[in-house]
């Protein structure tokens, strides 16, 4: 493959895409890979401080009236935190670390409406998402959005609930089938008593702990929690687990190659879990360049949305418009279908899906009108009760305001002749075959160069060749 | 800005999708009498979001603990119109009691499932993809009955049909995935926009990218999809009136496609919010007044054709309410519920089962007599001529109302 290849394949999976200009000038995998590290700890995304969370938090002895109030104010912020984030995917100059960090916030998924919780969880994600695998799972581990969510605060030693320690092993760390009933049972045991406080503070409550002896995988011992992650990480197969979903995110939607994961799985293992060095050798391994691994990927929604916006920024009249372009393509951020995450892959195109991904660039880019019904969501639910009028939401698009501006005064060096071929180029990991290039012309507007750039660009947007990476 | 595709329009209106069938898709060419599909029966599911309380909308008004339970949301027994000794049905449902009296519905009491979840969402999964609580489904159960059942419709891919403009993970299978249309003429409009027929018909099987075929697969399907219920809408007129509402249009959509004798085995739709934890008096009784005359309007438009006996309606929400009201003059989450099953061939009229005891509960809430999962079996089964035990991934008992 050539470099200038390798270098759009590297961007569009280590990132969010090639940037205007990145193309010009090819560079060796070897120099590119390590600038793509931060070198340090990112700065936290902040909708709500501590103090302020203690204000708007909803309590019992509050009136319903309050308590809603508070409620409403809580999702307003969750949608603040999920919007800081997208705009950070956008204008980030290290989209690895939230390309990265986007895969832990599925692979831990937490499904709770509590902004406070969830803006520690990912905090706690993304600055471990390229560092140590084990201190990630401790850390989501101990989180109060974590702990809250999977139930582990009415984990007590009388009572034991098995749903955390379930979760900790089928999903985090070593996944279905390499654990038994009983070693469920146990680590659900050595987890009785961890919990949080009204601050979100990670406590141990010894009272509730069950301090006997527990067998968990072979071993014996009067294990706590913390045992258990560390018996969990001396499995190989924990990082075997953990590869292999990598490999599916970072490489192909369809294609495993079982020895190469097992290579990199056990080179994980002996680098003790450190995720940037593991990243760092998928990316300038030669066979991650092959050519069945172009566009071997279906962009996620979240991926598409921040695509379009780092090709051509978009002001919306109203703000929570990427909000509603999460849902109506079925990725919100802080709202995965269940603890599982999202499923990925051809799960993300239905018929109406895609034929909704095909019209969405004229809708952004052209301000053509399109209305489309939002399903409702339970934390939607509870808020319309009051008010009487059968629920239905819309979204519009057409208030959508491009700022075409850098984009076009770039193209328009471009000779016209190679201009289409150049832009398929640009915003497409597929090369396009002639038949579909011809195609394409006919339907561009050709009253005015400018004109031909922006159409052209909306027209191969929309194209199924767009959807993927 | 204008991209010229709308030029193409009026031309593009005289080219039927067949015409442009890629040429990589030659071999699955539409097939009229499909031989897997030969029966008539049709399905229609109506969700009803947000969790609707069971125990207003069947009531049992000889029971003090109903009463006491809900000294501001109980309906009286007069108020109730009485389906016999023990139990009335919601005032506003009057016509579906009509059909109650003629025999056709069936009335399914305490359905739930074992370990119930009180969370919308994840209990709404649990329903819409036929799992248990402590099981993690990523396809829907009428998405595994096309994965099942669909392996002649290559061409288009509207067996089931859910009236919205996204799909729901119920209408989801691994290879298969039903189709979403809220309005026939803005999707088929959509659908048919000149340029994406254009890319589909030239996209040949040249690449090796096994992704991107699956993309323009996709799209072919949806294109002739869109056709082909764009010309069904077009065959038959209703003479009946439905509600205008959002419930009552999709209702309308529905049975003119079912009068047309289109090729949908399963329509979904849904209606709500039911999520009535302050004031539900007047929301639930304005839900159920449209949910009340859309069905009776559909009921009728299916007689006038007599094809009533050759569909089944079916009504369920993710979950029941709490026995007890709140201090807000609603309810909040609770378990089992009731289900109504609706149709000209039932074989088990009026209460299947008895009302759920209000004497023996789990905190507060009721205890569920037949699992939900018992239901889908017996439709799968006895009216979808289908395999429950590969779609639902065990046997259940089989129910009698069909």
């Amino acid at each position: 493959m050539e470099l200038r290849d390798r270098n759009k394949l590297l961007y569009g999976r280590a990132g969010f895409g090639v940037s205007l200009g990145d193309d010009t000038q090819p560079r060796p995998i070897g120099d590119l890979v390590p600038g793509m590290f931060p070198g340090q700890q990112p700065d936290p995304l902040s909708v709500v401080t501590e103090a302020e969370w203690a204000e708007v938090m909803p309590r019992k002895e509050m009136d319903p009236q309050a308590r809603k109030e508070k409620r409403t104010e809580m999702r307003q912020q969750l949608g603040e935190l999920n919007l800081r984030w997208l705009n950070e995917m956008v204008t980030t100059p290290y989209p690895l670390l939230e390309k990265t960090s986007l895969f832990w916030h599925g692979h831990f998924a937490c499904r709770i409406d509590n902004p406070y919780f969830q803006q520690r969880l990912l905090q706690d994600i993304r600055s471990n998402a390229l560092g140590n695998f084990g201190d990630l799972l401790k850390a989501v581990s101990k989180s109060p959005a974590m702990l809250s969510f999977l139930n582990n605060q009415q984990n007590r030693k009388q009572h034991p609930n098995e749903n955390f320690a379930r979760e900790v092993m089928e999903l985090f760390t070593l996944g279905r089938g390499h654990y038994s009933e009983d070693d469920i049972k146990e680590a659900a045991r050595a987890f009785t008593g961890w919990g949080f406080d009204t601050n979100g503070s990670f406590i141990f409550r010894e009272r509730a702990h069950d301090t006997g002896q527990k067998k968990l995988l072979g071993k014996k011992g009067n294990f706590t929690g913390d045992d258990v992650l560390d018996i969990l990480l001396e499995q190989k197969q924990a990082a075997t687990f953990i590869t292999q979903k990598l490999y599916r995110y970072f490489v192909s939607d369809t294609r495993i190659d079982e020895g190469r994961v097992n290579e990199l799985a056990k080179y994980f293992y002996h680098q003790d879990y450190d995720i940037g060095k593991l990243l760092a050798r998928l990316f300038t391994e030669d066979w991650f360049y092959d050519e069945k691994n172009i566009g071997a990927k279906i962009k996620s929604p979240v991926e598409l949305i921040v695509g379009y916006l780092r090709t051509v920024p978009l002001r919306f009249t109203n703000e929570k418009t990427p909000l509603q372009l999460q849902r109506i393509l079925g990725q919100m951020l802080f709202a995965p279908p269940n603890v599982a995450g999202w499923p990925g892959g051809k799960s993300w195109i239905d018929s109406s899906s895609l034929v909704i991904r095909m019209r969405l660039p004229e809708a952004l880019l052209g301000s053509k009108e399109i209305n489309l019904q939002l399903k409702m969501l339970d934390t939607e639910l509870a808020d319309t009760s009051e008010k009487m009028e059968i629920h239905t939401t819309q979204f519009n698009l057409a208030r959508a305001h491009p700022d075409w501006s850098n984009y076009v005064n770039y193209w328009k060096q471009q000779p016209l002749q190679t201009l289409p071929e150049a832009l398929a180029d640009y915003l497409l990991p597929v090369r396009l075959p002639g038949e579909k290039l011809e195609a394409l012309k006919q339907f561009a507007d050709k009253d005015t160069p400018e004109e031909y750039i922006k159409s052209l660009t909306i027209l191969l947007m929309e194209l199924p060749e767009y959807q993927l990476c | 800005m204008s991209v010229s595709r709308r030029k193409f329009v009026q031309l593009s209106a005289l080219a039927s999708a067949s015409l442009l069938v890629p040429k990589f898709l030659k071999a699955f060419e539409y097939n009229p009498m499909p031989t897997a599909w030969s029966s008539e029966k049709v399905l229609v599911i109506i969700q009803l979001s947000g969790g609707n309380d069971g125990l207003n909308t069947i009531i049992p008004y000889r029971n003090d603990i109903y009463y006491k339970s809900r000294p501001k949301l109980a309906i009286d027994r007069a108020t109730a119109l009485a389906l016999n000794d023990e139990a009335g049905i919601h005032p506003a449902l009057q016509q579906i009691k009509a059909l109650y009296d003629e025999g056709h519905v069936s009335i399914l009491n305490g359905v739930g499932y074992p370990r119930p979840d009180r969370s919308h969402f994840r209990s709404m999964d649990i329903w819409q993809t036929g799992s248990r609580a402590d099981e993690l489904l990523t396809t829907g159960w009428i998405g595994r009955y096309l994965d099942e059942n669909c392996t002649n419709c290559d061409s288009h891919n509207t067996r089931a049909i859910e009236v919205d403009d996204t799909l729901s993970l119920a209408m989801k299978g691994q290879g298969r995935s039903a189709l979403a249309v809220s309005d026939v003429d803005k999707f088929y409009k959509a659908a048919s926009d000149p340029f994406f027929k254009k890319m589909a018909a030239t996209h040949a099987e040249a690449h090796e990218n096994q992704l991107a075929d699956y993309l323009y697969k996709t799209l072919h399907e949806t294109v002739s999809s869109a056709d082909y219920v764009f010309q069904q809408s077009k065959v038959y007129q209703t003479t009946q009136t439905y509600p205008d509402s959002a419930l009552g249009k999709r209702m309308k959509m529905i049975g003119s496609l079912i009068n047309a004798h289109a090729d949908t085995k399963v329509y979904y739709v849904a209606h709500g919010s039911f999520d009535t934890h302050v004031g539900q008096m007047q929301r639930q009784e304005q839900l159920f007044k449209d949910l009340d005359h859309s069905i009776a309007a559909l009921v009728a438009d299916l007689k006038q054709n007599n094809r009533f006996s050759d569909v089944l309606i079916m009504t369920f929400s993710e979950f029941g309410r709490r026995v007890a009201q709140n201090a807000s003059n609603g309810t909040d989450h609770g378990t089992a519920n009731n289900m109504f099953m609706i149709s000209g061939a039932l074989k088990k009229a009026g209460l299947y089962n008895p009302l759920s005891d209000l004497t023996d509960l789990d905190e507060g809430d009721l205890r569920y007599q037949l699992d939900f999962k018992q239901v889908y079996a017996t439709i799968l089964d006895n009216w979808l001529a289908a395999s429950s035990r590969n779609i639902l991934n065990r046997k259940y008992d089989l129910l009698g109302f069909i």
